[in-house]
Formats: C-alpha cells, sequence, structure tokens
C-alpha cells in the first residue's frame, strides 16, 4: 500500500509536467488555432538558459528566474518573427513551418551551447527523500515539482478566470472577429498567448532540467505525449489538460510499475522483461483511440469550438 | 630513336602513376552516432579514430587513407542503410564503428554477405560472438556479457547477498541483466528492462527498487542515459542507503557531468585512462592536447582498430584484395593496444583483462576515473563455443 501511494506521486509528478507543457500547448492551438510542433523547443530553450544562468549566477532559484524571463522574450520573438506570417493559412502549413522551426533550434543549440548537453546540479539539500507518510520517502525535488506546478496552475486559472487580459483571451478565444472589431487588439494579445505558452514550455523544461539533464533534442518525445493529452483534455481547455496529464502520468507510470508483475504471472521471466516496457507505451496511446472514437471532443471539450 | 622512346615511356608512367595511386587507398567507412545526444560518443570515437591516423602519419600500411563518416542516430534500420551505401556505392574496403548492439545485428547481413573486413569497436551483442561470428567481423570491444560479469564478481567480493538489475530494453540490456547472473552468486530480488531509447524518467524503477530492499542495485545505462540514471538515483536519496553497482554507465563522456554524484560509484570495465603502458600514455597525452579533453573507452577501443587494421594492410603489403592473408594477420592481434596487449578468440572476440575502475576529484578540481584493481585476468566470453570458426 505504502508502495502504492509513492507509485500514485511518481503518476502525478509526470502528470504535472505534462500539463505545464499541455497548457501552453492547448492555449496557442485553442486560441490562435496554431499547431505548433515548436513548443518542445521552447522547453528546452528554457532548460538550456536554467543550466547556464545557474552556472553564471550560482544560485538554482535565480538561474530559474531569469530562465524563465529569456523563454518568455523568445517567445515573444518568435511569435513576431516566425509565427505571424503562419496565421490564416492551413495546419498543414502551420506543421511544415514549426516543424522546420525545431530542427533550426535543435541546431541553434549546438552551435551555442555543443553537443554534448549541460547539467543543472540541485543543490546539495534537494539531494535527499523526505518521509511524507510513516513508511513513505519520496525525493525531495519531485514534491518542489509537484508545488511548483500546482501554484502555476493557480496562478494560471485566476489569469484567465479572474482577470481582464484573461477575458480578453477567452473573448479571443470564442470569437476571434467579433473581439477584434469591439477594438480589442488582437495581435498584441496573440503575441502575449504565445509568449505566455513559451513561458509554461520553458518552466516545464527547467524544472525537468535537474531530473533529466539539458540535452538537444529533449523536447521531442515529450511534446507527442503533451499533444496525447491535450486530445484527451480536448483542444483548448486547461481544465481538461490538467485532468489529461494526471490521467495520462497516473497510467503510464502504473503500468510501468505493476505491468512486468502482472505479466510475470502469466509468462516466462524474460517474455515478461521485454513485453512490459512495450505494452506500458502503448496503454497511453489505447487510451487516446478510445477517447476519438467515443468522445472525439475530448473529456472537456472548450465551448464554442 | 631513343630518346622519344624513354620520354613516351616517361609520359607514361606520369600519366600512370596517379591512376595507380588513386586505386591504392584505403577506404574506410565509419559507422556511429553523430546526431542527438549520443553524439557525443560518435564525436570520441571519431576523434580517437583520426588521432590514430595522425600517429600513422595518415597512411595505414603505407598506403593514404579514406574515411567516409556515417550516421546511424541509434536507428538499426538507418545503420543497416548506411552500411549498405558504404558496401554498395562507396566501396569500401573496410568498415569500423558501431555503438549499439541492436544496430550492428541488423547490419551484419550485409557485411558478412559481401565479406567486408568489419571492426566493431564497441557493440558486443552475444549473437555476434555465438552463432553469428564471422571471419570477417573482428571486435576491438568485448562481449556484452564480460563487463557486468566482471561487476557481479566484484559485488561477490563485497559480500552483496541481494540485487536489484535494471537496464534498457533492448539487445545489450538483455545481454547485460543476463551477464551479471552469470557470475553474480547472491539472489536477484528484481529486474526491470525500461523503454529505450526515450524514457529518461527512472522514478517508478527507483520506487520498486527502493521497495525491494536489496543490498545493491546494479545498472547499465550507456551515454546519457546513464548521466539521468545516476543523477535520479541520488536525487531519490537512494545514495546513502542502497550501493550502486554499474557497467557503461559511468564513463570519460558522463564524468564531467555528473561531478560529484560519479565519486564512490564502482564500474568495471577493460581500458581505463591511468593503464600504464606506453601506447596508452602516449594516446591519452596526445588526445588531450589535440581536443582538450579525456578519451572515453569508447575512443580507446576505436583507437586500437587503426592499429588493427594498419597491422593486417601491412602483412598483405596493400594487397586489399587478400582478404585471407588479412583476416589471418588480424587473428594475431599483433599490435600495440592501448589496454595492454590481448589476444583474439575463435570467434575474433578479444581475451583480455577486466578492471574495476572509481571516479575521483583530481587536484586541479576537475574529476577523473582511475584503475583500481584488476577484477579477472584474461577473460574470455562464455559464447566462443557457439562460434563454428574454429
Amino acid at each position: 500500500m505504502l508502495y502504492f501511494i509513492e507509485q500514485l506521486l511518481n503518476g502525478v509528478q509526470l502528470g504535472m509536467l505534462l500539463f505545464l507543457l499541455a497548457a501552453g500547448l492547448t492555449l496557442i492551438f485553442g486560441i490562435m488555432d496554431l499547431v505548433n510542433l515548436a513548443h518542445g523547443s521552447l522547453y528546452m530553450l528554457g532548460a538550456y538558459f536554467a543550466a547556464t544562468f545557474a552556472a553564471a549566477t550560482g544560485s538554482f532559484v535565480l538561474g530559474a528566474v531569469l530562465a524563465l524571463a529569456a523563454t518568455f522574450v523568445s517567445g515573444v520573438a518568435l511569435e513576431v518573427i516566425a509565427i505571424r506570417p503562419l496565421y490564416g493559412r492551413s495546419h498543414l502549413d502551420h506543421v511544415l513551418g514549426t516543424f522546420g522551426l525545431l530542427l533550426f533550434f535543435n541546431e541553434l543549440v549546438r552551435l551555442v551551447w555543443g553537443p554534448a548537453g549541460m547539467t543543472l546540479s540541485l543543490p546539495s539539500e534537494m539531494l535527499t527523500a523526505v518521509q511524507i507518510i510513516p513508511g513513505v520517502y519520496y525525493p525531495a525535488y519531485r514534491l518542489v515539482i509537484i508545488a511548483a506546478t500546482l501554484a502555476v496552475a493557480a496562478l494560471l486559472y485566476i489569469l484567465v478566470m479572474r482577470t481582464r487580459l484573461g477575458m480578453l483571451i477567452r473573448a479571443g478565444a470564442s470569437n476571434r472577429e467579433m473581439a477584434g472589431a469591439l477594438g480589442v487588439n488582437i495581435k498584441l494579445l496573440y503575441t502575449l498567448v504565445f509568449g505566455l505558452g513559451a513561458a509554461l514550455a520553458g518552466f516545464a523544461g527547467l524544472m525537468q532540467a535537474p531530473i533529466l539533464t539539458v540535452q538537444i533534442g529533449m523536447g521531442e518525445n515529450i511534446l507527442i505525449l503533451a499533444f496525447v493529452v491535450i486530445i484527451i483534455g480536448g483542444i483548448g481547455s486547461i481544465r481538461g489538460a490538467f485532468v489529461a496529464a494526471i490521467i495520462v502520468g497516473l497510467i503510464d507510470t502504473i503500468g510501468r510499475a505493476f505491468l512486468p508483475d502482472l505479466l510475470r504471472a502469466v509468462l516466462n521471466t524474460n517474455a515478461a522483461l521485454t513485453l512490459a516496457p512495450a505494452l506500458s507505451s502503448m496503454s497511453i496511446y489505447m487510451l487516446m483511440a478510445g477517447i476519438l472514437v467515443f468522445r472525439p471532443e475530448g473529456l472537456f471539450p472548450a465551448a464554442n469550438r | 630513336m631513343i630518346r622519344p622512346l624513354i620520354a613516351g615511356t616517361a609520359a607514361l608512367a606520369l600519366v600512370a602513376s596517379p591512376a595507380m595511386a588513386q586505386q591504392k587507398t584505403v577506404k574506410i567507412g565509419f559507422i556511429s552516432t553523430f546526431s542527438g545526444p549520443a553524439a557525443a560518443i560518435g564525436n570520441d570515437m571519431r576523434n580517437s579514430f583520426e588521432l590514430g591516423l595522425d600517429h600513422l602519419g595518415r597512411k595505414i600500411g603505407g598506403l593514404p587513407v579514406e574515411v567516409v563518416y556515417e550516421d546511424d542516430e541509434i536507428k538499426p534500420e538507418v545503420g543497416v542503410q548506411k552500411t549498405q551505401k558504404l558496401i554498395e556505392s562507396d566501396k569500401v574496403d573496410f568498415i569500423v564503428g558501431y555503438i549499439w548492439s541492436n544496430v550492428i545485428l541488423a547490419s551484419l547481413k550485409p557485411l558478412v554477405d559481401s565479406k567486408t573486413m568489419t571492426v566493431v569497436t564497441n557493440a558486443g551483442a552475444s549473437q555476434l560472438a555465438g552463432e553469428l561470428c564471422s571471419p570477417y567481423v573482428f571486435s576491438t570491444s568485448w562481449q556484452n556479457d564480460q563487463t557486468p560479469a566482471a561487476v557481479g564478481l566484484y559485488m561477490n567480493q563485497k559480500g552483496v547477498k541481494t540485487a536489484f538489475l535494471m537496464g534498457p530494453n533492448y539487445a545489450a540490456g538483455k545481454d547485460m541483466l543476463a551477464g551479471v547472473q552469470t557470475t553474480f552468486k547472491g539472489q536477484i530480488v528484481g529486474q526491470e528492462l525500461t523503454r529505450w531509447p526515450d524514457q529518461l524518467d527512472f522514478s517508478a524503477e527507483l520506487s520498486k527498487a527502493r521497495a525491494a530492499k536489496p543490498d545493491a542495485i546494479f545498472v547499465f545505462y550507456p551515454g546519457g542515459a546513464g548521466v539521468q540514471f545516476v543523477t535520479q538515483y541520488a536525487q531519490s536519496g537512494l545514495k546513502g542507503q542502497i550501493p550502486l553497482y554499474t557497467a557503461f554507465t559511468i564513463d570519460d563522456l558522463s564524468l564531467p557531468r555528473l561531478k560529484d554524484l560519479a565519486v564512490g560509484v564502482p564500474g568495471a570495465q577493460e581500458w581505463v585512462n591511468d593503464l600504464p603502458n606506453d601506447a596508452n600514455k602516449k594516446f591519452v597525452a596526445d588526445f588531450k592536447a589535440k581536443y582538450k579533453t579525456t578519451p572515453s573507452f569508447y575512443g580507446a577501443q576505436t583507437y586500437d582498430a587503426v592499429a588493427l587494421i594498419d597491422s593486417a594492410v601491412t602483412a598483405v603489403k596493400g594487397d586489399l584484395s587478400n582478404k585471407e592473408g588479412m583476416r589471418k594477420e588480424m587473428e594475431k592481434a599483433d599490435f600495440k593496444s592501448v589496454r595492454g596487449n590481448f589476444r583474439f578468440g575463435n570467434n575474433h572476440i578479444p581475451i583480455q583483462n577486466f578492471y574495476l575502475q572509481d571516479a575521483d576529484k583530481t587536484a586541479d578540481g576537475g574529476y577523473a576515473l582511475h584503475t583500481v584493481s584488476l577484477i579477472v585476468k584474461d577473460d574470455q566470453d562464455k559464447f566462443h563455443d557457439k562460434c563454428p570458426m574454429k
């Protein structure tokens, strides 16, 4: 039972990371109708910025704050320079354009930071496990990730549901032309939303950097999972992204944790060992396929879409 | 009458000699990973190969050399395609490289069918040592089981009674987990294969290891995955509780990124940068001078390949069509290896020593791997009986 709680926490932690990525992706897709394959590159940039700034300032927290600002600025610059010409064009053009950006960013990072990758070291007091309830130890840094992401989710909720900017974002999402006709500067709004999405991706990247290390192409695999999350959650819905991210995180982790033992009961050890990782990685895609068949709009379809 | 004849002959010689020289080039195809995170390994191998050629004055057996580098992208299907390209369109005399066991296994058929002289400088799939051994395929590395088997011996010495094993789910991962079990006398309380190469977060598996309460954890995570695993092992707070034993997880490429986290984590290897032989001293010193970094075992094995090929081409006096002659010479392993000399088994896999290595802080504030002790002397892989070559 205690072991089960530990694995649940692992699942929630993975879900939190996926939420950060998926929230930005779903904001950009839902409001700007833009398919952004370069979202993973912003995640990578966040991690590289954090590693660089943390090394320069000697402080993890200061490095993280600077990196967050830097990814926001990068996102805004990217939108102005490269994304604007893509608006109003077909999704295929979006995919081609942003895939080109993904390759560009990988090469850019190779030129600037070199091919070997970087390490973002945690302060030594983070290299420990905390006893949360008697008998359950959990890595301190992963608890920090869960707490920080919950805080970000709450801030995002307040921003979108309780502020004037959020109202404009929601207005732009439900009817772009009408919002524009009423005097909302849609161009500026899009730039801000893209910057916000970039900052969320950058935050995910910098939080994950100490666990996964920083390397070229680190955003690509995780981006696929983030797309799965927004499809399950309902495109454009931040609430949907939150719920779906936790579901996907839990399914992936629980599958990895318990499937090998279950399979071992029916198969020989070697077959079970080989089959389990393959099956557990398939499980979330099977869930996505099921959702697409029975609820193609996702669990929480965004209104008016 | 005579003068024009001489002039004519001279002119003919002038025309003919560049053509002959062109024919007499040793063409080497080199397959490794040059993109993605594992490019760090590929670059180390390429740098070592180039250094090896420099040390021979850019000549193999006295002939000029041309090297064609190809990237396998860690994908078996790309590896086999690049192998076929090197054989069919570049018509290379030798193929060198291969980091990954699944890539060499996929590429083996075209290599063997075309009888291309091949030197595998890392991948050590068990099939390659056993039933799929070939007269034209040599290895300057090891068979996958040998290194973890040496770690298993060391775990016995340390009195480890129960162990939890982890590795990635591909050919080498399976070999490694099997290898440690051939020598480790204690009980295996759990083993996990993780998705490869895309799984980089080991939280679920580390929780499992903690719950299994073993005396020790043994892992095999090559390249960047090793950095990730050792980092997460430290973050999970297990470092003080359950000791870690490794194969191919901490090397000269990952050490600068792991720093303190790697100190005190033992591993086994057939080559360490401080092995006290002259060939190695020259290799390590010149590598550091040229590339401003320390070579890894991947590089050392690849550097040895240059000398091995040179010995073969020298023995047949540059007649590259004499594959039998080259094969016989290579079987003697008559060159100065940076790991100290070794001999080949019947399956063309080295019979060699394995050492215990550890990481330490150096005087200048950096980190370095060093040899602690010899674990096993003249070790031969256990698959050589299955190889039909005698």
